[in-house]
């Protein structure tokens, strides 16, 4: 792939991502929120194929898009009623917040293109990463990976348990 | 020029700024729990954009696992935080955050 294709896709992308985020984020429509991030997700495991992590791409759009937005829609359509037309999301501290919004970007804009300092290395990440992945899983990282799976396991009894329908109550 | 047409650490980082300049947003200024969710999976897909990026420049495997864990607590928090928000539906018959006072006097 030429350098000039490279750039080219890699603009696009980035560019779904950001302006997808942004859509999520000033629009006031619930259901609308819930599908931008949709591609916000995805812009995302694109940068991640960029950034040669292509196991985490996967990763991403199986439990981000397959799981966690399918629990997003979920819970708005439990909490919204659809048919009502034009439901919005009231906002609030609307000034502190665009204030922290463009100071936070701008000091980290700042702080990112005023150090030059960033020393690549020689050796960067190449190609696919899966088999490094499966290593350092098993063998550096096994007593975090075991401690993720109880967390895991414990989260969703827990969530079955709190969110579950209540038959005797009331 | 140069720095525009060479996608390096910097590029990525931006894309990161932004993400995390979102969620900030949403999570500080929306009154819908869920919207105020999907704030937090932006800061944390931000968070995982720079993991990976300064991993991918440094050559080592730690980001792109730290990336693997963050994806996993993200799942487990999303589990946990929509019970909770079915929760305060049933009891307060909505998800505004601003109107859960009950601890107020």
């Amino acid at each position: 792939m030429s350098n000039t294709t490279y750039t080219v896709i890699f603009y696009l992308f980035a560019a779904i991502t950001v302006c997808s985020a942004a859509f999520v984020v000033f629009t006031r429509n619930v259901i609308y929120s819930a599908f931008s991030l949709l591609f916000t997700f995805f812009g995302a495991a694109a940068l991640y194929v960029f950034l040669s992590a292509d196991f985490i791409a996967v990763t991403q759009v199986v439990v981000y898009v397959g799981g966690i937005l399918v629990l997003l829609l979920f819970g708005v359509m439990f909490t919204n009623s659809i048919m009502q037309a034009g439901q919005k999301s009231e906002v609030l501290h609307i000034i502190p917040g665009i204030l922290l919004l463009f100071g936070m970007i701008g000091a980290m804009l700042y702080t990112f293109y005023t150090t030059h300092g960033w020393m690549p290395s020689e050796t960067p990440l190449q190609g696919s990463i899966v088999e490094r992945i499966g290593f350092e899983t098993m063998s550096r990282y096994v007593l975090p990976f075991e401690m993720v799976s109880i967390l895991l396991l414990a989260a969703l009894i827990g969530a079955a348990f709190l969110a579950r329908f209540d038959k005797s109550g009331k | 020029m140069e720095q525009l047409t060479t996608i390096g650490l910097n590029h990525y980082l931006t894309i990161s700024a932004f993400l995390l300049g979102f969620g900030l947003f949403a999570v500080m200024t929306r009154k819908n729990a869920i919207v105020v969710l999907m704030g937090v999976e932006l800061i944390l897909n931000a968070a995982n954009i720079n993991f990976l990026a300064f991993s991918k420049y440094n050559g080592g495997m730690e980001g792109v696992m730290f990336a693997l864990f963050v994806i996993v607590i993200a799942a487990a928090e999303a589990a946990i935080a929509l019970a909770i928000v079915i929760n305060i539906y049933k009891i307060f018959k909505s998800v505004d955050v601003s109107s859960i006072d009950t601890l107020k006097e």
